[in-house]
């Protein structure tokens, strides 16, 4: 066993001495192979940190949201659906959500208005997101215009801006009062925008919803979970896409370390022929090549995924960001949480390694049945 | 379904197949040509593709490995996209693929640890002694594999996230119907007096083989039922001290974080050691092939003392997930 192991040290030995011979081919293939890896990665952190981000954040959300639907389009829910909703066995809590958007011509951007019962607002005063505080250049105390339903002009007092740690959400989020709110928009007491209700023991959350569509049987049941994995399907659905779209870079770079490994350098040959020369087996010189694709392969994995780490968790995926950029004007600035999923690294590592290695082995074995006699002439 | 894992797993079994499809076109040309005494340029060919392929089944079989791996470890992952999944269970439940699936590639998994071991044993022979039996055993193995592929694929492409699946709790439950069923409603005592039974046999044949250098079919045998009986052992009794509750007898779920991740460290080894103890029966009756019989010397104790070290690991996990948990069934069970 010991033997075995201190063979494979002078494999590994030998193999760098000829790596570092021949150091520009081997720099070469390794930035190649770095650069397809660290774009493989970063796609899959940024997907996953967004995943997991929203995952975070539906956690504290309601179990179940009820949206009132006439003539296939969502309506605002009567206040009086509540009480017709009555008692349910399992229901913590159940109330009236109001919330919508407000397109400001000024910015050219929508802001999400939403009641908040916890700030205590009094009617004029609101809280803002950082994208909104950036955007009109607001702070505490200043005042922001609000054009009415009627047309009026309303004026609102910032009495607080949202902390930054949430900002992938709350940058363009603006809370209000809720009678700020029924006077902005015109809706009258009655009238909520959709209801919500908390369920404490998950497995009665089916039974809930089916009672839900019985009493009222014009609304639609939201389930958290229905959410959830809807989240998880669409956010692991677009990572598929993304990787076939890079799957033709891959099969380039494939191509690209099948010639590199086939077409062997006069003095390579020579170096090969030499060693089988002096004693060496096809089956050794196929250990030797096999070492050198572990080393490359290793190096660029580590490298391609460390930089694709900070590219994603320190930079906020600077390259991606002019595409995502486009989204609104309001663009959140944000950190993702920093997680590695074993996973995707699986996922990665069979996406790279795999048809690196396949690439490799029939050149390999070409280079290593050569007989010496034939190169060294 | 375009999920990236699922998309490699799909991508490695079809290359998987493909590398053994050329494999077996070549397995065909070797039993039907190969001749060492002769000194025929075919001879000399097949000589020198031998390297290339057996390369190739040694890439494809550690990638077959992984796979098995990364399958679990994806129908781990996917249990959140489908109502009523809570585990691995829910989604190999999902449609009539998914256990056929895991079951083609845990045999897979046996058949190429034995394929590996015979491969190195035939490569230190200098006249190749059991290049057709290696060979013949690919073609074997190659239906296997083809199997495998087709199967996952329809897994995986048939997959309905509408679907309500069955979760663990019902599958794995005593009052229930099937194999499952009734192997959850063995009684602990039973099932953990098998397991320490089991466990000193195999020892002790794996000691013998190992000093004895003969012999490997024992330890084959006795790895083989101290394997299922592990597996009986962990549904009908540790999985229930694993999770501390007296009646949940899933044996995914201890794979799952909030069990600290204990399956891995009770399945890897106990499959590591059962692989290598099925191919020490394999390597055993060569001992009289002349090229073969100092090689044979050296490896069989090797095997024995691998096998024995992964099943001691693998016991001594479940001993200690036992001894650690807070689930006490003093009176009930004992």
């Amino acid at each position: 066993m010991i033997t075995i192991l201190r063979k494979q040290r002078y494999f590994i030995d030998y193999t760098l001495g000829t790596m570092m011979r021949h150091k520009g081919k081997s720099l070469g293939l390794l930035s190649v192979y770095t650069m397809i890896i660290f774009m493989l990665a970063s796609v899959m952190l940024f997907s996953h940190a967004m995943r997991s981000e929203a995952v975070a954040l539906l956690a504290d959300s309601p179990e179940i949201i009820v949206q009132r639907i006439q003539a296939g389009r969502s309506v605002m829910v009567p206040a009086e659906y509540l009480q017709r909703i009555g008692k349910l066995r399992g229901v913590t809590e159940k109330r009236g959500r109001l919330w919508g958007y407000y397109y400001d011509p000024a910015v050219k951007a929508n802001y999400t208005v939403m009641v908040s019962e916890q700030d205590n607002l009094s009617i004029n005063d609101i809280v803002i997101g950082a994208g909104i505080a950036r955007t009109r250049g607001l702070s505490v105390g200043d005042y922001l215009t609000l054009r009415s339903h009627e047309g009026k002009a309303f004026s609102f007092r910032v009495v607080r801006l949202l902390e930054s740690e949430s900002e992938l959400i709350s940058s363009d989020l603006l809370l209000i009062s809720s009678v700020g709110y029924r006077r902005l928009f015109g809706i009258d007491e009655s009238y909520y925008t959709d209801l919500v209700l908390s369920v404490r023991n998950p497995r009665e959350i089916q039974k809930i919803a089916e009672k839900l569509t019985r009493l009222l049987p014009d609304s639609r049941p939201i389930l958290r979970a229905e959410i959830l994995r809807t989240y998880e399907s669409l956010f692991s659905w677009r990572q598929g896409v993304m990787l076939i779209l890079l799957l033709g870079s891959v099969l380039a770079f494939v191509i690209f370390a099948w010639d590199k490994a086939s077409g062997l350098s006069a003095e390579e040959r020579k170096e090969i022929g030499i060693l089988k020369a002096v004693g060496w087996e096809t089956g050794e010189v196929m250990r030797m090549k096999f070492w050198e694709g572990v080393i490359i392969s290793l190096m660029a994995f580590l490298i391609g995924y460390l930089a694709a780490y900070l590219h994603v968790f320190y930079t906020s995926a600077g390259l991606f960001e002019p595409v995502l950029k486009g989204w609104s004007v309001l663009y959140p600035s944000f950190q993702l949480t920093p997680s590695v999923d074993g996973l995707q690294l699986a996922t990665l590592f069979f996406f790279t390694v795999l048809p690196y290695t396949l690439a490799t082995i029939v050149p390999v074995w070409r280079a290593s049945i050569t007989d010496p006699d034939l190169v060294m002439r | 379904m375009l999920n990236p894992a699922i998309l490699v797993l799909l991508m490695v079994s079809i290359i998987i197949s493909t590398m053994l499809l050329v494999a077996a076109t070549f397995a065909f040309r070797i039993l039907r040509h190969w001749d060492i005494q002769s000194g025929s340029e075919l001879q000399l060919r097949l000589e020198r593709r031998t390297y290339l392929v057996s390369t190739l089944l040694i890439w494809a079989f550690l990638f077959e490995f992984l796979s098995l791996l990364l399958f679990i470890y994806n129908a781990e992952s996917l249990s959140g996209q489908f109502v009523g999944a809570m585990c691995a269970t829910g989604v190999l439940n999902l449609n009539p693929w998914g256990w056929p699936t895991l079951f083609l590639k845990i045999a897979m998994f046996f058949v190429s640890a034995i394929w590996l071991v015979l491969n190195y044993l035939d490569n230190r022979g200098y006249d190749y002694p059991l290049i057709r039996f290696k060979y013949a055993l690919l073609l074997l193995a190659l239906p296997l594999v083809v199997a495998e592929t087709i199967v996952q694929w329809l897994h995986f492409t048939e997959m309905e996230p509408n679907l309500i699946t069955s979760c663990c709790g019902t599958l794995f439950s005593a009052d229930a119907q099937g194999i499952s069923a009734e192997v959850s409603g063995i009684t602990p005592a039973k099932s953990i007096v098998t397991l320490a039974i089991s466990a000193i046999l195999v020892i002790a044949a794996g000691v013998w083989v190992a000093l004895r250098g003969r012999s490997g079919w024992l330890l084959s045998i006795m790895g083989a039922a101290a394997f299922v009986i592990a597996l009986l052992a962990i549904i009908s009794s540790i999985s229930l001290y694993i999770y501390e509750h007296p009646h949940h007898h899933c044996p995914f779920c201890i794979l799952k974080q909030g069990h600290g991740y204990v399956g891995y460290f009770l399945y890897i080894p106990l499959f590591l050691a059962t692989a290598l103890s099925l191919s020490a029966g394999f390597v055993s009756p060569w001992r009289k092939i002349v090229s073969l019989s100092q090689t044979v010397a050296e490896m069989l104790p090797v095997i024995s003392w691998l096998a024995l070290f992964f099943f001691i690991q693998f016991y001594l996990t479940a001993a200690w997930s036992v001894w650690v948990s807070r689930l006490t069934m003093m009176e009930v069970w004992w």
